[in-house]
């Protein structure tokens, strides 16, 4: 009897062990993402055009509204690439990089275009999910103290010669 | 014998050269404007800087050198060539102080990109870089554009034939009203209420394309400065791809080509007189070489089969050609691209279109239109008299503003200038391939530095070897230049070194 329930449970496992291995190479395809950086994408556009790609960057500059969708522009320190998303996702984006913020790190599900028919022939990514992974925040502007000192000594200079050039000019009015 | 140059050459060179330095103070006062608007604290400190240092040595040149006679040929022309270096050194110090910048050579020989209208960028960071830095990057494209010199003109210069021949030496030979201050003040008048349309029209297109008001606003001043000026700065590292936006980019489409036209070409229009659109020879040589170009370009890029729809193509292909013909430098496809997915035809084309250029006194660098439509005019009747009989009387004429007779003395200037450009297209791109860059690579950015055009295929970046920056500030200047004040300026330095 414990023979016979021992390897039902072996059955099991290997029926386990096949569906797994099945779904694997059904679902593969459509799930794997590859992580591909700025570069490799505009370097080999032609090999990853039209491929599920995953891309990771922070976001610059604007988010664009378009309708249902939207566009913004994830820069992987290299080079910026634009992503066509749902408005959806776009909601979720709360800074944006600029000199006074350093923008959402987010990660970038989607189908890769060398020339998008769609956007006029853009090289761009058509994000099918979104995720932010490391939020920005706003950034203080650090300045140096040596700075200051060095252009409130100009400042004084300029306004001296000005003065002096302003002194000269009414003296020569004067004197015509 | 060489004469060598008297203490009053360099006295009243030295003058001019100062209130020249005083001017780019003064015009560095806009960007504190802005960053006192957008309270950034930071840059005011270095455009200070910027202002004092240019005021002092400004003050010290007009001091030392104080003199009240009148600039001669030589001398204005010096006065144009020198003008431009102490402009580059003076107006880098604000970007070299951004901490964009790798070097104080980088922030140089973007300030020199600038003011040359070309449009190649060492900046590191840009999507971070403040307002007052960006706006100072557009502004010295404005500058330049309309010309340094003609800045000054407009602010400080009394002496009406030392200022003819500072105008002169800007590459600009064209006097559209008698007085060449009121030229210079009407160039600056085309120019605001352009400046004022072409920015509604950008910001329209920008806000309607989801970008925030003064956002819209900003990136439209900056964007209408760099178009018009044919100079090709923008405030995003990805260019006008940044916006994803097609009526943006026909827009500044309108704009960059209104920079490449005459500015004496734009007085007659302004006057009403519209038939010289279809008469003129610069306009008739424009059209001809976009058709045949554009075609070259768009053959290469169906080969590639890379942009396929009519409306891809005319965003991607027609977008880089006109970019390139006009010498503005806007890219809307990534600079790796131009290597990795254009074709050799294609690129050869956007060369071609690169090397030409737009109008002669308009802010594009390149060869010109004039020269070219005066050459054609040459060989065209060289051909008709060896086809004619011995005895007939070959003459030809052209349109340009009046009818004029051709004369050899034309054709021999037309000639001498395009030879200079060539000689300097092939050299930079002998420099080029020294460091190991392909030929059609090597030819595409050195060609790019010297018609002041500023597309890049990628060489252009802070990591190239010092020797091929500086090589690039020397065609951009030359380039912007036309060549005759920096003759002038390296026979004066031979005289004075060799001269009794």
């Amino acid at each position: 009897m414990s023979q016979v329930t021992g390897h039902r449970s072996q059955v099991k496992i290997f029926i386990k062990f096949i569906l797994i291995i099945i779904s694997t190479c059904y679902l593969l395809p459509v799930t794997c993402y590859s992580q591909i950086s700025s570069s490799d994408l505009i370097n080999n556009a032609k090999q990853y055009d039209g491929q599920e790609i995953v891309y990771t960057g922070e976001v610059i500059g604007d988010v664009m509204i378009r309708g249902k969708f939207a566009w913004i522009n994830v820069n992987d320190t290299k080079n910026a690439i634009g992503i066509w998303l749902s408005k959806d996702f776009a909601k979720e984006i709360l800074y944006t990089g600029s000199y006074r913020a350093k923008g959402d790190i987010v990660e970038v599900k989607g189908k890769f275009n060398r020339a998008c028919t769609e956007h006029g022939g853009d090289l761009d990514i058509h994000a099918s999910t979104l995720q932010v992974i490391q939020k920005g925040a706003n950034v203080d502007e650090v300045i140096s103290p040596r700075k200051i000192k060095v252009a409130i000594t100009f400042l004084i200079i300029c306004l001296t010669l000005t003065v002096i050039y302003f002194i000269r000019l009414g003296y020569g009015f004067k004197h015509r | 014998m060489v004469l060598k140059p008297h203490l009053d050459d360099f006295k009243i060179i030295g003058y001019y050269l100062g209130k020249i330095t005083i001017g780019i103070g003064l015009f560095m006062l806009i960007p504190i404007i802005c960053a006192l608007g957008f309270r950034e604290i930071g840059p005011t400190l270095d455009f200070l800087i910027g202002i004092g240092v240019s005021f002092l040595s400004g003050f010290i040149l007009t001091k030392a050198c104080f003199t009240d006679r009148d600039l001669n040929w030589m001398q204005g022309m010096i006065v144009v060539s020198l003008s431009w270096l102490v402009a580059t050194i003076i107006g880098a110090i604000p970007l070299h102080l951004s901490g964009h910048f790798k070097s104080y050579l980088d922030a140089c020989f973007d300030a020199m990109s600038g003011f040359s209208t070309t449009g190649l960028t060492l900046v590191q960071d840009l999507d971070h870089l403040s307002y007052t830095h960006n706006l100072w990057r557009h502004l010295i494209m404005f500058i330049g554009g309309q010309g340094i010199v003609i800045v000054a003109l407009s602010l400080f210069v009394k002496g009406l034939s030392g200022a003819f021949k500072m105008y002169v030496g800007e590459a600009r030979d064209e006097r559209l009203l008698p007085n060449v201050i009121h030229t210079a003040r009407f160039i600056w008048l085309v120019s605001v209420v352009y400046l004022i349309l072409g920015t509604l029209a950008l910001s329209i297109a920008a806000i309607s394309g989801g970008i925030k008001i003064h956002n819209a606003l900003f990136h439209s001043v900056c964007i209408f400065m760099t178009a018009f000026d044919t100079g090709g700065f923008s405030p995003q590292s990805q260019s006008i791809l940044y916006y994803h936006n097609a009526s943006f980019e026909i827009i500044t489409i309108v704009i960059m080509i209104l920079g490449a036209i005459n500015f004496n070409l734009h007085y007659h229009l302004w006057s009403g007189k519209l038939k010289e659109l279809f008469h003129n020879i610069e306009i008739k040589t424009f059209s001809l070489s976009v058709i045949i170009i554009f075609i070259i370009t768009a053959v290469g890029l169906e080969r590639v089969m890379l942009y396929l729809t009519p409306g891809a193509l005319f965003r991607k292909g027609f977008y880089q050609f006109i970019s390139a013909h006009t010498g503005t430098g806007f890219q809307t496809v990534y600079a790796q691209q131009f290597i990795n997915g254009w074709s050799q035809l294609s690129l050869t084309g956007l060369i071609f279109a690169m090397s030409l250029g737009g109008a002669v006194c308009s802010t594009t660098g390149a060869i010109k239109m004039l020269r070219i439509g005066i050459i054609m005019k040459a060989i065209k009747e060289d051909i008709r008299r060896i086809m004619l009989p011995e005895k007939a009387i070959v003459v030809q004429r052209f349109h340009h503003i009046k009818t004029i007779f051709l004369e050899d003395k034309q054709v021999r200037a037309a000639l001498l200038i395009s030879l200079c450009y060539l000689v300097l297209y092939s050299s930079g791109a002998l420099v080029g391939m020294f460091f190991g860059h392909p030929f059609i690579n090597s030819l595409f950015e050195s060609t790019s530095a010297t018609a002041n055009v500023g597309l890049s295929c990628g060489i252009t970046n802070a990591g190239m070897p010092a020797i091929l920056k500086i090589t690039y500030m020397i065609q951009m200047w030359a380039g912007r230049l036309e060549f005759m004040s920096i003759f002038t300026l390296l026979g004066f330095l031979i005289a004075a070194i060799k001269g009794k």
